[in-house]
């Protein structure tokens, strides 16, 4: 708390001072010019380093709440029972020690107009770009019956943190015998294969642990990422133990009764012993306070710069950004981080941007020692970012087992990569 | 004769750091993400950074078109063009 108020009040002063400077400003901030960067998640913290590599004359203030980030990544092996919390945590340090100011709060309002972001405390940040990496909010109200307080009961454990400690206490304090229930969203959310990962370790802590429960997955959808591959590892790891429930088969969750912990679907009720709710999803709210949302609640961006569609001068990119073919993931979150970076760098200097390719690898864990991956390439096509023809997949269906324990290895390898880049 | 050399070193000199310290070509700043930049990483997958250029055109043109198998690679060097394979380990072959 101690050292929160602090940096709170460095930061107040700081951003006074740049107000009270009133039209000497330009002369005082003539250094270099200025970005800001809201959130420093795998997209914020990426950009912002990218951005001091492109050229350092570039002052970057990150404005972030949390003294520590926690990864959502890997964090379905610490809901298994397979790794602690305290491997999915960072701070800022090494962030900082590239030469990046952080503002140790929350980005309130953007005044897209006169250029500047207003933070908790009431204080304005001027800047002449602004890039929006705030990932995602919960679609509070959107599932009846799932509010925050629900939330305390039935974890969606998608923000990483309590949540994920949470989900991790109900399934170890459960008698054996009882029934897991995971709900899925609709698209487009978080992390694609994310829910049917958690489904495997769940299923893998189950079947080690607690062999005569059940789990079922209620889907709001009728096919899900790297599906075949899935459900070819589940037959063979958890036959009869993991069901999963397609939309067309009665998945779709309709509303949740937190306090009897049910989950009622077109076709009837599940009562669960622990519930899962991964809830519908979309971008961070500063997102939609600055004009960068548009009606499904995710936001347009060009997909040269990230420069938003509705706002000229904000960039958004990260899990808030509509990326086209690009999954919501920690990597396009980086990748995404590096063209912004570069794309900012080149406009601030009055230059013109060039055309970009991105990449993308989700990995996900079956079991501990059997991974499976999806890839992507992407270039701007017609207005979006689209799949690079004849590019990318996913793990072929045939591979022998070595091939599945080789990429169990390089999922962890690619989680140490790219913290390492973002925060190391 | 002496300053001549020296001016030609300087230059040398000179357009290394640049082309070190240039924009990434396409698709180079996205490798990264598991070809570690950082030598501090422990991973399976080598680092990029300051390899030879001929071995990376290689590994990327035989991933591509399958003389070379791989658990992820032959996937992504489909998304790429000679050119741009090219300008990529002509980069990674410059940074340090
Ligand atoms: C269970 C699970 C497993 C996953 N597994 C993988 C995986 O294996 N591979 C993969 O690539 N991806 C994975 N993902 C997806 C990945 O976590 C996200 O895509 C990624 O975190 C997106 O990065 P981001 O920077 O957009 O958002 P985040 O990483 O969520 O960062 C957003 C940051 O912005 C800050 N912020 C928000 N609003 C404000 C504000 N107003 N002011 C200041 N700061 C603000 C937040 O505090 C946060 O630090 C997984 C996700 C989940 C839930
Ligand atoms: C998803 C992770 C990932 C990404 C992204 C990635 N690589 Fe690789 N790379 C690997 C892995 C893993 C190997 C080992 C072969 C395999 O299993 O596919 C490899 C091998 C290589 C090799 C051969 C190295 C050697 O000598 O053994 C080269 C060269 C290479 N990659 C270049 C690139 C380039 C260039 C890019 C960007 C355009 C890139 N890679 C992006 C994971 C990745």
């Amino acid at each position: 708390m101690k050292a929160t108020r602090r940096h709170f009040l460095e930061l107040s002063v700081a951003a006074a001072a740049t107000v009270a400077l009133g039209p000497r400003r330009a002369r005082a901030q003539a250094s270099g010019p200025r970005v800001v960067v809201v959130g420093g998640g795998f997209a914020g913290a990426s950009c912002a380093r990218a951005l001091r590599q492109a050229d350092p004359r570039i002052a970057v203030m990150l404005v972030e709440p949390n003294a520590t980030f926690t990864a959502c990544p890997f964090s379905n092996a610490v809901i298994g029972g397979l790794r602690e919390l305290s491997a999915q945590r960072f701070t800022y340090e090494r962030v900082a020690a590239d030469g990046i100011t952080i503002a140790r709060t929350t980005a309130t309002a953007v005044d897209a107009q006169g250029k500047s972001v207003t933070l908790a405390d009431g204080a304005r940040l001027p800047y002449d770009r602004l890039v929006l990496a705030p990932g995602i909010d919960i679609k509070w109200g959107a599932l009846p019956g799932y509010d925050e307080a629900a939330a305390g009961q039935m974890p969606h454990a998608w923000r990483a943190g309590e949540q994920t400690l949470l989900l991790r206490r109900q399934l170890e304090g459960m008698d054996d015998g009882g029934l897991v229930v995971i709900s899925a969203p609709a698209n487009p959310f978080r992390c694609p294969p994310g829910p049917y990962e958690r489904a495997s370790l769940i299923a893998h802590f189950l079947k080690t642990k607690k062999p005569k429960s059940k789990l079922i997955v209620l889907d709001a959808k009728d096919a899900f990422s790297k599906q075949r591959l899935f459900q070819a590892a589940w037959a063979e790891l958890y036959p009869g133990l993991l069901e999963w429930v397609p939309l067309s088969k009665g998945g779709n969750v309709t509303s949740v009764h937190a306090a009897t912990s049910t989950l009622v679907t077109d076709f009837g009720k599940h009562q669960a012993k622990v519930a899962n709710v991964i809830p519908p999803q979309k971008a961070g709210r500063i997102a939609e306070a600055a004009g960068v949302a548009d009606r499904s609640g995710w936001c347009p961006i060009d997909p040269v710069t990230f420069e938003s569609k509705l706002q000229a001068g904000i960039h958004v990119i990260g899990d808030a950004a509509i990326a086209g073919a690009m999954p919501k993931s920690a990597f396009a979150a980086n990748s995404q981080a590096k063209v912004c970076a570069a794309a900012v760098a080149t406009l601030v200097a009055g230059g013109t941007p060039s055309v970009p390719k991105l990449i993308n690898t989700c990995y996900s864990l079956v079991a501990p020692d059997y991974g499976i991956s999806v890839a992507g390439v992407y270039q701007p096509t017609g207005g979006q970012l689209a799949d690079v023809p004849g590019s990318g997949g996913v793990s072929p269906s045939d591979a022998p087992r070595e091939a599945r324990k080789a990429e169990a290895v390089l999922a962890e390898a690619w989680f140490r990569t790219i913290t390492t880049e973002a925060f190391g | 004769m002496r300053s001549t050399l020296a001016a030609a070193i300087a230059y040398v000199t000179i357009a290394a750091a640049t082309v070190a310290s240039a924009e990434p070509p396409a698709g180079a700043a996205a490798c990264s993400g598991c070809h570690p930049s950082s030598a501090r990483v422990q991973s399976p997958v080598v680092r990029l950074v300051g390899r030879d250029r001929a071995e990376i055109v290689k590994a990327m043109q035989d991933f591509r078109s399958g003389a070379r198998a791989g658990t992820v690679m032959d996937r992504i060097a489909k998304g790429f063009t000679d050119a741009e394979i090219q300008a990529i380990a002509a980069w990674y072959a410059a940074q340090r």
